[in-house]
């Protein structure tokens, strides 16, 4: 392998892994954060006991989306240090910003939430969990501001001299109509997310065998998780059309690509299930919704839809000879099994709550969904990025710079395969104590009561 | 002044904040083997960075950013250029960090032991390895004229860049001891302190060899300045160690760490990174700025936002001012 197809997999690699605990990150701070204020206005004991149950569970997964996000601001000049200085003057200022108006805020509030129980009085106490949370949700929206810009850079001018792209309007690339809509999709994603790791704990903790103590709350949890999990589907279902329709006038080449759709059609059906071959020339068996691509692509049941054949041609009319195609299959099946897991996730979440309707509880198959409810979303979220990624290729900025061409002349593949090794060694090991942790602390259950508020160092865990 | 001089000056300060706040957060990572000596003095030892060095640590990300909006050529030069250098730091930071958040989170001694062994290790290598870089940073390294890294991992532990590496070492360790010696109770407060006098010695030494090495290659009159009050304020803070005065001596040591930062960007200065191979070839804050709009905005939201970080993590530091005690919490879980 090339140092170039290294670097690809190394940051493939440490951004999925990343992005494994960004949205717990984000939604659960929200979620625990919403759990102690219930808490401070109602005075039940149960509400301090899953917070601190929860926030438990937030701290393990926030560790690590704070240590492997460092990874992620340096490898863009590691190994991408072309795009660095071709980009630099329009790409750095959302990270700075990110630092300076996100990070500050979530990592000092976070010492302050969990340290300072018994220093601060109960409301701002409180205040500091709701700040952190705020926090994650800025730094949300800047680095996708700056991931939009790469999907669909505005704001900007090519300076041929000086051999770069140059910020000409900050307020285009911070208010992109793709930031907004990715962030739109992406935020409630997240809480698609949350839900899913509350409730399937939750129905975990309340169906295992000899597990009734501390009942009535996990159930109260469970039904709160699956409430947020179909609330969130259906926003997520909404949030992707509008995004749909955004990328198909902004990155045609991502719908074709995403529809395996290799002619033009209007209007155009949306296969559900494809078996052929990919290249577009035979399909051998395929479940077809008629219409339904051209309704998501363009908002129009009749709309047309321009195939990867077609937008070859004007791309190479446009940009020069070359193959701008990304690779078809990647593209069709992260993009399906994206949107299949998040809505397994959904289906599975709505059995719930049809389970626990009026005080029942559901039945032995219960434990196995809650066991693989958290993996749903976690698993979309991964293939949803996949695909904006892999879709965009062989652009690292759309339309602007290849990602040939953003590559660190520098970096040998020894090297680069070593630290991408390295890497993968390190989050692999990591992944193990973390999910061991986590494990441990879900089976340990509601913490006591009268602990917290006392000595933090058995409030949370020093 | 112009907005690449405020933004060198800038990024200087950041990084005056990271090596002072993580500065003895590393320290006390490093000393929690060799001054903890059993499990309760261990856990006060964290519990004194416990609250703030997830904060402390953001200084460097936000120096790291703010080096790639003003200067992306430094950025891309330094960052593909001094690669496993910095493969390294990550690994040490990522274990450290985790290492920090978890090892409270489980009963056993053997998994408390590991973690503390992985603070240690990965407080020594990064505070080790940020100084190599600056000390290579400062003297030059070899940069061809497409303003790229030509050297490797082996270039840079130089004898001047290990002097460096030494130096920031030993000052995180003795600015470490220092902060202990501020922030524990009784016996291990003792021993702080009087690790700190020792440590300090040598650091004093180390320091001034190497702030002479670097003004030998790079004099400027303004550095030679810096240097002397660098020795100057870390001579103070040794001094108010002796006199007990804990919070004198944080202070010296604290001032002395931004000195010595202050001290290696006027050397640099106009230089981000010099060529050793043709001085032409040099990196400056011309050649390797972002437009002056660019410098603009990133002025105005500075400007703004910085005061604020520094008006509530400063609060933080007063929530948790007051000294952690070695007293038999009961430890449970």
């Amino acid at each position: 392998m090339s140092a170039l197809d290294l670097a690809r997999w190394q940051f493939a690699i440490t951004t999925v892994y990343h992005f494994l605990f960004v949205p717990l990150t984000i939604g659960l701070s929200f979620f625990v954060a919403g759990l102690q204020t219930a808490w401070v206005r109602t005075g039940d004991a149960k509400y301090l006991r899953l917070t601190r149950f929860f926030g438990e569970l937030f701290l393990i997964n926030f560790a690590l989306g704070v240590v492997t996000g460092i990874v992620q601001e340096f490898q863009f000049g590691m190994n991408w240090s072309s795009y660095s200085r071709f980009v630099g003057d329009i790409f750095g200022a959302p990270l700075a910003i990110e630092g300076l108006l996100a990070f500050f805020l979530e990592s000092t509030f976070l010492g302050l939430w969990i340290f300072g129980w018994d220093r601060l009085p109960k409301k701002v106490h409180l205040a500091t969990i709701w700040i952190t949370a705020v926090g994650t949700a800025i730094s949300a929206y800047i680095i996708l501001a700056a991931n939009s810009w790469m999907q669909h850079p505005v704001g900007y001018e090519f300076n041929a001299a000086a051999g770069r792209a140059e910020l000409k309007d900050f307020l285009a690339v911070v208010l992109n109509d793709t930031a907004i809509v990715t962030f739109g999709h992406t935020i409630v994603a997240v809480f698609l997310t949350t839900g899913a790791f509350v409730a399937g704990i939750a129905m975990w903790r309340l169906l295992r065998r000899g597990g009734q103590e501390d009942a009535p709350a996990f159930r109260g949890m469970a039904k709160a998780g699956a409430w947020i999990v179909v609330v969130s589907a259906v926003l997520v279902l909404a949030t992707g059309d509008v995004q749909s329709k955004v990328m198909t006038q902004q990155q045609p080449m991502k719908m074709a690509a995403a529809e395996a759709l290799y002619n033009t059609e209007q209007p155009a059906s949306f296969s559900i299930f494809t078996i052929g071959s990919l290249d577009g020339s035979k399909e051998v068996f395929s479940i077809r919704i008629p219409n339904l691509l051209s309704f998501l692509a363009t908002g129009d049941v009749n709309g047309k839809v321009e195939g990867i054949n077609d937008l070859q041609a004007q791309e190479a009319a446009k940009y020069g000879p070359g193959d701008y195609r990304p690779y078809a299959p990647l593209a069709y099946w992260s993009y399906r099994l994206m949107i299949g897991m998040g809505t397994l996730a959904a289906l599975a979440a709505l059995w719930f709550l049809w389970a626990m309707r009026r005080g029942r509880t559901p039945g032995r198959l219960a434990v196995t969904t809650a066991i693989a409810l958290p993996f749903l979303p976690l698993l979309a979220n991964s293939l949803g990025w996949v695909f904006t990624e892999f879709g965009r290729q062989p652009w690292i900025v759309f339309g602007l710079m290849s990602t040939e061409s953003g590559v660190s002349p520098t970096g040998s593949a020894l090297e680069v395969g070593l630290t991408m090794v390295g890497f993968t060694l390190l989050y692999g090991a990591l992944a193990v104590v973390e999910v061991r942790l986590l494990l441990r602390r879900i089976r340990a259950g509601l913490p006591p009561a009268e602990a917290a508020g006392l000595e933090p160092s058995l409030a949370l865990g020093y | 002044m112009d907005l690449q001089t405020i933004w060198f000056a800038l990024i200087a300060v950041l990084w005056i904040g990271y090596f002072v706040l993580e500065g003895f957060d590393f320290g006390v990572g490093i000393l929690l083997l060799v001054l903890g000596r059993n499990e309760r003095e261990r856990r006060a030892m964290l519990r004194t960075i416990g609250p703030v060095w997830d904060g402390n640590e953001v200084w460097v990300l936000v120096a790291g950013g703010a080096t790639f909006a003003a200067f992306p050529e430094w950025y891309a030069t330094l960052f593909s250029g001094f690669y496993l250098a910095l493969f390294l730091l990550l690994v040490g930071l990522i274990v450290r960090g985790v290492a920090i958040e978890y090892r409270n989170k489980h009963e056993d001694v053997t998994w408390r032991t590991r973690w503390d062994v992985a603070i240690a290790l990965g407080s020594f290598v990064p505070a080790l390895l940020w100084g190599v870089a600056f000390a290579n940073i400062v003297a030059g390294v070899p940069i061809d004229a497409h303003k790229q890294f030509t050297g490797n991992l082996l270039t840079l532990l130089n004898p001047f860049g290990l002097l460096g590496g030494l130096t920031i070492l030993l000052l995180f360790v003795t600015h470490g001891a220092v902060f202990l010696g501020l922030k524990t109770e009784g016996d291990l407060r003792e021993r702080a302190n009087r690790l700190a006098l020792r440590v300090g010695v040598v650091t004093a030494v180390v320091a001034v060899a190497f702030l002479g090495w670097t003004e030998v290659q790079r004099a400027t009159p303004a550095s030679i300045v810096f240097a002397v009050l660098t020795a100057g304020s870390f001579v103070g803070a040794l001094a108010a160690n002796v006199v007990r005065r804990e919070g004198w001596a944080f202070i010296g040591s604290a001032v002395a760490i931004g000195l010595a930062v202050v001290t290696l960007f006027t050397a640099l200065y106009p230089n981000v990174m010099p060529s050793s191979t043709d001085p032409a070839f040099s990196l400056t804050i011309h050649n390797a700025s972002s437009t002056d709009y660019t410098l603009t905005i990133m002025t105005v939201v500075a400007v703004i936002f910085t005061p604020i970080v520094l008006l509530y993590q400063g609060w933080t530091y007063w929530v948790f001012r007051k000294r952690v005690s070695v007293a038999p919490v009961s430890v449970q879980r």
